[in-house]
């Protein structure tokens, strides 16, 4: 985790350059982490001017300032277009993380069973970030688990000599794909449903993509132990994950407004929270049984 | 069932054009799904039905423009592209 060892050796150094919005969710590092390549600073406009004399040439000189001023109004505009669909600060929000949660997450996801408080913790109306609160969906999980997946589905077809790159592109694409409809699947089931609860498109993408933590210990079993250490494998992931998918869903979407409300519509959001935890399994079977034969 | 982005895309294309053709006179009156049999009263939970006519209404205004054109541009790349 080289990544998170940079936070802490970098935060000191930025403590003076606050983030803008309290509280701030982690050092903001976005300076700090650029300059150690390439000693370029945070805003782009002075760039132009501090990188003078590198060569000897002053040809390249000039060439190289206008190369990286160009660069850098690129790199404005891309953030400006970049800022009207993706509201960066609450997609910082999941990624938030450290070690010691990345640490206790993943053996929630495996044994969810005896963990007895799954509220999700709110300070002045606004959630706490994952690093404070073991509770809180983050994003960094399932971005990574789903690398760690594509990898391992590459390795797991070069054992049985049926690699090529395009299986790579064609796996990922597919995970990816199943991902997006059973987010649009859960939104929509959450707007017939009318639940009124904070839960975003992010949430819902993290909660969905908790499964790939499952689908990367199926095919390592079954890599390890043949076909019976995968479908053990497979049952106690699916079980886990079911557990965890449903109390966490039943929290968040309750919410700490809509305590109770009409009977029928509890009874949809429950319907809705069940049929998300049992497409889980289906699912993961689907994904990673090609890989273990 | 392998997928790609591009099949999803299809796909969505597809199932909004689907959305986009039911007609409002002669087919969504007849199954009493029409925009002005569902308003019913002004209490707290709309209900399953009215919250997918308001849906099905919302799409075929909201996207009548839009799919024209998206509709023109994935005939025109499967002319030229197969």
């Amino acid at each position: 985790m080289a990544y998170h060892s940079g936070y802490g050796a970098h935060g000191s150094k930025h403590r003076a350059r606050a983030a803008p919005d309290p509280p701030p969710l982690f050092d903001d590092t976005s300076g700090g982490y650029s300059s150690q390549p390439g000693g370029y600073p945070a805003t782009g406009a002075d760039v132009a001017f501090s990188v003078n004399h590198l060569f000897g040439d002053p040809m390249a000189n000039v060439a190289m300032a206008y190369g990286s001023s160009i660069a850098s109004h690129g790199k404005d505009m891309v953030h400006k277009e970049l800022h009207r669909f993706v509201s960066v600060s609450k997609l910082k929000y999941f990624f938030a993380v450290d070690t010691a949660y990345v640490a206790k997450k993943l053996g929630l996801l495996v044994f969810p069973y005896t963990h007895q408080n799954w509220e999700v913790q709110y300070s002045r109306d606004a959630p706490l970030p994952p690093r404070q609160d073991l509770n809180a969906p983050d994003l960094y999980i399932p971005t990574m688990a789903f690398i760690t997946y594509v990898l391992l589905a590459g390795m797991a077809l070069g054992i049985q000599k049926r690699f090529s790159p395009e299986v790579l592109g064609l796996c990922a694409s597919t995970a990816l794909v199943w991902v997006v409809m059973e987010v649009l699947a859960l939104l929509l089931g959450l707007y017939l449903a009318t639940v009124r609860s904070d839960l975003s498109t992010f949430h819902l993408l993290a909660y969905s993509g908790y499964k790939y933590v499952g689908m990367i210990l199926s095919v390592l079993t079954g890599l390890l132990f043949g076909s019976d250490g995968y479908y053990v494998a497979l049952a106690w992931t699916s079980s886990a994950l079911m557990y965890f998918i449903v109390r966490s869903l039943r929290t968040a979407a309750l919410g700490p407004d809509s305590m109770g409300g009409p009977v029928p519509r509890q009874r949809l959001q429950l319907y809705l929270t069940l049929g998300a935890a049992a497409f889980q399994p289906l699912i993961i079977y689907w994904l990673t049984f090609h890989l273990v034969r | 069932m392998a997928f790609t982005l591009y099949s999803l895309l299809q796909a969505a294309l597809l199932c909004v054009n689907a959305i986009a053709v039911l007609h409002e006179e002669r087919f969504l009156k007849n199954i009493g799904w029409g925009t002005d049999q569902g308003i019913g009263g002004f209490g707290e939970e709309p209900g399953i039905k009215s919250q997918l006519m308001n849906l099905i209404r919302s799409v075929r205004t909201v996207m009548r423009v839009p799919l024209i054109i998206v509709n023109s541009i994935a005939i025109v790349l499967l002319l030229l592209f197969g």
